[in-house]
């Protein structure tokens, strides 16, 4: 049984250590005085470091542990990877933020981690009561960090309505998986999937069950109709935090969205389909009408990023194993060139976020041309221009979903994305034809921030001329899904 | 695979953009030649694509396919034959023309002015010789940028409307297209995007396409390229995006963008569609043909002389589908000919336009009146351009719009007895409005002391004037280039109706 053990903790090795990373910096940060606290950046890092070789070292594995608490497959861990990847750019694009907004760096850094934790232990695990614990937990990191602004109103705002709104979301994940509990008397996925096939359930209450269980994961993910607290929360987070909420748990919650629908109610297919289609639809162009009506541009992003889950869901639609692959790539890509935008909104928002409007970005483009191309080329990546990681993600998934047929569907997608180049273009108008309205200092640039921009835009290239890579890396990863 | 000198021409003027991104901002004169010499040099390298090329072959030349994303089995794949080679020529023709006819009148940002200008004709070029289809896609949207910013940035009064306008409209059409392409690459057996082997499988009956599927897949390519042309009623971004641009970026919009749309049309719709083409051909026909006599009677009343081009274009471009779709050897070949007239001659009226708006900073008819006592250069030019947009013989408009004529009545003779009302319209709006601007006394006392075209003015219109006259009389060295290209293309559209059909 020792032994047992030993392989069972080797597989949770990337959570403890980022939790041992999490409780060092904040019991270091009340010993250090206020000047020294800095170092929370520093370790967080080596902590995502560390974690990564524990991840890396799980390539390959494939099982289930922990009675089933928790399955190691290349689905988690490019997941896995993928909050690494999410969580060490936050930390880097936050620590100048910090400084300038004079935030407790060390509850910052080590919540940044624990919503980490949380996020990896929803996608490694086939079990509902597991994805719920690492829902909370990140959930929790989650309501702190957005108002980890104190003195903001807004922030707190963000924080309220985000924790009343994701408390009310997870009474309805937990309903769900009462139902579904109640329906297969277990809630394994993979169990749940079998007493359906076996014809044991009552079919009444799975339905129903999917149905809050779709409602519960589509608040995380803000699809329509669950989307209306995202502008308000993503306006009034910390950015940095905006960025974070924009990727991670997105990430997060289309990967259990995944492992729930395909895993346990493959056999629901013809039920779901026509509500994952319908809020895909809706999704998309909610987002992207609403979007172009928005000058501040934290909301603005906050819509497109709406109209993004919708790309995914698109994905989710197909059922295929492009599909699959297409949404593994779109959430890493999408990560990357969302997280380098808000990186420059923060940059440009300077102290108190207080230039966050569209037109506070005027005359970027000759004033600061290496910031304004940076963000010229994220934004026509989320546009999904050529060449671009962007393009080269909608394309996994317009493929994906003709291969399924989804002509129309298809149709809706493409036409929104051309509606989308309205109000990305409108940033970019801003920055290059209009003249700038006041004669702000140039932006300050730190070599953490520098970092953050130029890894994101070369991410952005590298995986828009070249997606072989990232792509086949993630149909690898799904060959032992299902 | 071997390498080809279309790549090195392709890539060198984005090469040269890359190159002003180091240099200082200051230094506009270097920056200004550092962009004439790429461009030139481009249009040296291509110059042998004329020389070289092999007029009894009808399939691709200067051919070179590299693997670019093997998973979806994308290639890097270019190539040129008589279809495109005319237009990598125009294009690599007009670039250097029009990045020297900014050389005064653009004064503010100069390094990203002229790095976009070396983007666009990457792009443009990389339109006219990709073979892929995801290739062909990628340069197709690219340009847009470099376009639009050219337009935003240095265009006139109401440039952020033309220019977001412009981006909108093109893409709109091509997302669309790109559902076709995807839906083909399926139908085709989710293994290339290469278009000579999809269409070869088209041809050997691999790959067969049923009317339902012929009839979506033509619309969503024909949408896009409907667009770019701009075929009535999707005409009206062309307006705005001709007038707002700056005088080179009328020029490259009028001489190159729009045959992207043409080009896109016969290089893609035809062979690969070809029932669906023809049972479309009415309709299409109709709008060229409504195109051509709305666009010329608008231009007739306009009072802004480069409005008037712009106009013109939509008319000029409705000769050019209309001979397309007549659907045989003249038709097809004039409609070719007159892409590159149209590029030439517009292109040089663009640039006149530009010119004496450089001197009055107006460009409506009414102040206007006598140019030809203060500038006799200018008049003379002026004048041969404005025969060879209407179509005089021994110039160049008039082959091509004699062909297109031919092809249609053969076609259909009712579309030719309107469009031929065309040909005298044109001729009315534009020699009323030369009349307007060149004769009579010179009323306004402001034109009086205008100096005459300086050595760089007249540099950059002579190789056009040249070249209306070479194409004018001696059309033999271009069409015979054309000749197998547009023949198969025409096999392709006959022989696999009837296969279908069977």
């Amino acid at each position: 049984m020792q032994g047992s053990l030993a392989l069972e903790i080797q597989q949770i090795l990337p959570e403890i250590s980022l939790s041992i990373f999490g409780i060092a910096i904040i019991l270091l940060d009340t010993f250090l005085v206020k000047s020294k606290r800095h170092v929370a950046t520093g370790i967080a890092l080596v902590g995502i470091a560390v974690t990564a070789v524990f991840t890396l070292g799980l390539v390959g594995e494939d099982g289930s542990f922990f009675s089933g608490m928790i399955v190691v497959d290349d689905f988690s861990i490019f997941f896995r990877i993928t909050f690494l990847i999410i969580g060490a750019l936050t930390i880097l694009a936050s620590s100048s933020y910090i400084a300038r907004e004079n935030l407790a760096v060390g509850e910052f850094q080590a919540l940044v981690l624990f919503a980490i934790v949380g996020m990896n232990l929803m996608v490694a695990s086939n079990e509902l009561i597991m994805i719920f614990l690492g829902l909370e937990t990140l959930s929790i990191s989650s309501y702190i960090l957005l108002g980890i602004k104190r003195a903001d109103p807004k922030s707190n705002e963000s924080a309220l309505k985000y924790f009343l709104l994701g408390s009310f979301s997870s009474a309805f994940l937990l309903y769900g998986i009462a139902l579904a509990y109640g329906a297969t008397r277990t809630t394994n996925l993979e169990l749940i999937g079998r007493e359906i096939a076996a014809g044991s359930a009552s079919m009444a209450l799975i339905y129903v069950a999917v149905g809050l269980l779709f409602v519960g994961i589509g608040f995380k993910v803000a699809v329509v109709p669950f989307h209306v607290w995202t502008p308000d929360v993503y306006e009034g987070a910390p950015t940095p935090i905006t960025a974070f909420m924009s990727v991670g748990p997105k990430a997060a919650g289309f990967a259990i969205l995944i492992r729930v629908l395909m895993v346990a109610f493959p056999a629901t297919y013809g039920k779901w389909l026509g509500l994952v289609w319908l809020s895909a639809v809706l999704t998309m162009t909610v987002g992207n009408c609403v979007a172009i009506v928005q000058s501040n541009i934290k909301r603005m992003l906050a819509y497109s990023s709406i109209a993004h889950a919708g790309y995914i869901l698109v994905a989710v639609t197909t059922r295929n194993q492009e599909g699959v692959a297409a949404i593994l790539f779109y959430t890493l890509v999408y990560a990357l060139m969302n997280i380098g935008a808000f990186t420059i909104v923060a940059l440009v928002g300077r102290r108190g976020d207080q230039k966050s409007h569209i037109d506070d970005f005027a005359g970027l483009g000759f004033k600061q041309p290496g910031l304004a191309a940076a963000l010229s080329i994220l934004l026509l990546s989320l546009a999904g221009i050529p060449l671009t990681a962007g393009f080269a993600g909608k394309f996994f998934i317009f493929r994906a979903a003709l291969e399924s047929q989804f002509v129309w569907l298809t149709i809706i997608g493409v036409i929104n994305s051309a509606i989308s180049v309205y109000y990305y273009l409108h940033v970019i108008v801003v920055m290059y034809m209009k003249e700038p309205t006041d004669d702000e200092l140039p932006v300050a640039m730190t070599p953490s921030t520098l970092s953050v921009i130029a890894l994101s835009v070369f991410g952005v290239l590298q995986f828009g001329m070249f997606p072989d890579l990232l792509i086949n890396f993630a149909r690898n990863s799904i060959l032992g899904f299902r | 695979m071997p390498y080809s000198i279309l790549t090195l021409i392709t890539f060198l003027p984005i090469g040269g953009a890359a190159l002003l991104l180091f240099m200082r901002k200051a230094s506009t004169g270097a920056l200004r030649n550092i962009a004439l010499i790429v461009s030139l040099l481009a249009l040296l390298l291509s110059l042998p694509l004329f020389s070289n090329f092999d007029s009894s072959n009808p399939g691709m030349q200067f051919e070179q396919s590299v693997a670019w994303i093997p998973s979806l089995g994308i290639q890097y794949h270019v190539g040129i034959d008589g279809i495109s080679l005319f237009l990598v020529l125009l294009t690599t023709v007009l670039t250097p023309i029009t990045i020297l006819s900014s050389w005064n009148s653009i004064e503010k940002r100069v390094r990203e002015y002229y790095l976009f200008m070396l983007m666009l004709e990457t792009g443009m070029i990389g339109v006219f010789v990709a073979l892929d289809f995801f290739l062909f896609y990628v340069f197709w949207e690219v340009m847009l940028v470099p376009m639009y910013f050219l337009i935003g940035v240095w265009g006139g009064q109401r440039r952020i409307y033309a220019a977001v306008k412009f981006f909108l409209y093109t893409m709109v059409g091509s997302v669309l297209m790109l559902v076709a392409i995807i839906a083909l690459y399926f139908l085709n057996g989710a293994t290339t995007f290469d278009f000579p082997s999809i269409l070869a499988n088209l041809q050997s009956g691999n790959l067969v396409l049923n009317s339902s599927q012929q009839y979506w897949l033509f619309l969503a390519f024909f949408f896009a390229f409907a667009i770019k042309v701009p075929l009535f009623p999707l005409h009206t971004w062309l307006p705005d995006a001709h007038v707002e641009a700056p005088t080179a970026g009328s020029v490259i919009l009028a001489g190159v963008l729009l045959k992207m749309g043409t080009y896109g049309i016969v290089r893609f719709c035809l062979p690969i569609f070809p029932e669906a083409t023809r049972e479309l051909t009415p309709l299409i026909s109709l709008l060229a043909v409504v195109g051509i006599v709305y666009g010329a009677l608008v231009a007739m009343v306009q009072t802004d002389i480069k409005k008037l081009v712009a106009y013109s274009s939509v008319s000029h471009l409705g000769f050019v589908v209309l001979g397309i779709f007549a659907l045989n050897e003249q038709g097809l070949q004039g409609a070719m000919y007159q892409m590159l007239n149209h590029g030439i001659s517009t292109g040089a009226l663009f640039l006149l336009v530009g010119m004496i708006y450089d001197r009055r900073h107006t460009r409506l008819i009414d102040e206007f009146g006598g140019l030809a006592d203060p500038l006799p250069v200018f008049s003379t030019i002026f004048m041969i351009v404005t025969f060879s947009s209407i179509g005089l013989p021994m110039l160049n408009g008039f082959v091509g719009e004699f062909l297109i004529l031919l092809g249609a009545f053969n076609a259909n003779v009712t579309f030719a007895v309107v469009a031929t009302s065309g040909v005298i319209l044109s001729a009315v709006y534009m020699l009323w409005m030369y009349q307007r601007v060149i004769f009579g006394e010179v009323k306004n006392p402001k034109n009086k002391k205008l100096a005459d075209l300086d050595f760089r003015e007249k540099l950059l219109l002579l190789p056009l004037v040249a070249l209306i006259f070479w194409m004018g009389i001696y059309s033999e060295a271009f069409l015979r280039r054309m000749d197998t290209s547009v023949n198969q293309v025409l096999q392709q559209v006959k022989s696999s109706a009837v296969v279908v059909k069977n």
